[in-house]
């Protein structure tokens, strides 16, 4: 008897539909985001995430009524992240009805805002997202945080940046590695631990799932407490369920 | 009438929608004032965030009289802080709470303490863990023994009042997750983001006759 790891599926909203594509390109249309929403919430999903991709600001505000219409039939956790920005942002998406808000870029902009947001609404509700990839630089090799969906590095040490992230009041954090999103090689194990085993709270494993192995390894590896996956989701491959019954399988233990 | 109470300490949207979608012809009101809560037959105390923080703003809005005297005479579902708040005091800032009952509130310890799968035990409890049911109360029919609940929280009762004890968890220690006394029931879980097992606890508490 204990907390079982939670499976997390990925849903890329822009303008007002779930797409997936590699690396961000090619996106293909993968559904109505509430019916996509309620067929994870059906296969027995622990929590669901969104991630607005949406480029033009105009088309922003589609997300909350998302939000809003998910809310009101799927009854398990929402996290909501892309583009967040300021305290305002974190708020309407909380009254749209997320539970949790990520934050990416804007953590590195402005560090604060973590800090801001965590004491005003509660670590419990702000996720902080973190893009690494492995960098060489002479001898020295490390994880470095990219932002702007991997385009812009910004020199920092993705460990020393996940606890510092946690210090100042993240009640979680996603991690994905740029080097294995859409490659369906498994999460970058190594990446996942290193930051599991330094931060005390708890970790999604996210990038790279190509085959349910891959979500076991994330767990039993890399010490995660959730795996995030899309497309082995969005276009068939595998059902929670079968997700789940693969790790249960493997002793992982899971909501059923 | 259902009263939701509203201190300002969070987002009662995902409670609101969820008392909606299992009594769509309930009026439900998502409520700061002491009128509506006199008036309301049931009342809900949610919570989330820093209990200092809540305990201020619930004070702030001069709400502390309406939650005590719902309290003690119609059915009150407490849910996260809205339990921890009830009891006398938390290690979280040293606050007092609300005195109704008698415990304290701690913070979990990972001081070398490790989870079930060998890993370090990660604060805040995050997640669906168990909730074992220690007594027959109305708010778990239709619910299996160890189904499992949402849980988000740092902070866990500490009490020496064993009777008013409903259900335990276990997250690297056992601790009390549901509290039962006369006409009040409160959760350190979230009912609202619970899926089947909570709107089933939900639907319990609106057909609760205390």
């Amino acid at each position: 008897m204990s907390l079982a790891k939670r499976i997390i599926p990925c849903l890329d909203v822009t303008d007002g539909r779930v797409v997936k594509g590699i690396n961000f390109l090619e996106l293909k249309d993968a559904g109505d985001p509430v019916e996509v929403a309620k067929k994870y919430n059906e296969q027995g999903a622990d929590e669901l995430a969104f991630l607005d991709i949406t480029a033009s600001s105009d088309n922003r505000g589609l997300i909350l009524h998302i939000i809003e219409n998910v809310a009101k039939e799927v009854f398990i956790p929402l996290t909501v992240g892309g583009g967040v920005r300021t305290p305002e942002d974190v708020r309407n998406l909380l009254n749209a009805g997320a539970d949790k808000v990520s934050i990416n870029t804007s953590a590195i902009v402005n560090p604060d805002i973590v800090y801001q947001t965590s004491s005003r609404f509660g670590s419990q509700c702000i996720v902080v997202a973190i893009d690494a990839k492995l960098t060489v630089e002479g001898s020295k090799s490390f994880w470095q945080v990219f932002t702007h969906g991997g385009r812009n590095a910004t020199g920092l040490d993705a460990v020393e940046w996940a606890a510092k992230m946690a210090s100042l009041g993240a009640g979680e954090l996603l991690v994905t590695s740029m080097d294995r999103d859409g490659t369906k090689k498994g999460f970058d194990l190594e990446l996942i631990k290193a930051i599991s085993d330094k931060v005390d709270v708890p970790i999604i494993a996210s990038g790279g799932v190509g085959d349910l192995q891959h979500l076991v390894d994330g767990v039993k590896i890399g010490g995660a407490d959730a795996v995030l996956a899309a497309s082995i989701f969005h276009f068939g491959e595998y059902t929670i369920n079968e997700a789940k019954a693969f790790m249960k399988s493997n002793h992982i233990e899971i909501r059923q | 009438m259902i009263a939701i109470i509203d201190y300002g300490m969070g987002n009662l949207k995902s409670v609101f929608n969820a008392f909606q979608q299992v009594s769509p012809e309930a009026d439900i009101k998502v409520t700061s004032n002491p009128a509506d809560i006199k008036k309301a037959h049931r009342v809900v105390f949610p919570g989330q965030g820093a209990m200092p923080d809540c305990i201020r703003e619930l004070d702030e809005r001069s709400l502390r009289s309406s939650v005590i005297d719902a309290a003690k005479t119609k059915p009150f579902l407490g849910i996260c802080i809205g339990l921890q708040m009830l009891f006398d005091k938390s290690e979280e800032g040293n606050v007092e709470g609300l005195g109704l009952l008698s415990g304290t509130i701690k913070r979990f310890n990972n001081h070398n303490t490790a989870d079930e799968s060998g890993h370090k035990l990660k604060i805040p409890h995050m997640g669906w863990n168990e909730v074992s049911q220690t007594n027959i109360h109305p708010l778990w029919q239709n619910i299996s023994n160890n189904d499992r609940f949402y849980f988000v929280h740092s902070y866990y009762l500490e009490s020496k009042e064993k009777n008013i004890v409903s259900a335990e968890t276990s997250y690297a220690q056992k601790f009390c997750c549901a509290i039962a006394k006369e006409n009040i029931f409160a959760v350190q879980f979230h009912p609202e983001k619970s899926s089947t097992a909570g709107l089933q606890l939900i639907k319990n508490f609106i057909q609760w006759s205390v």
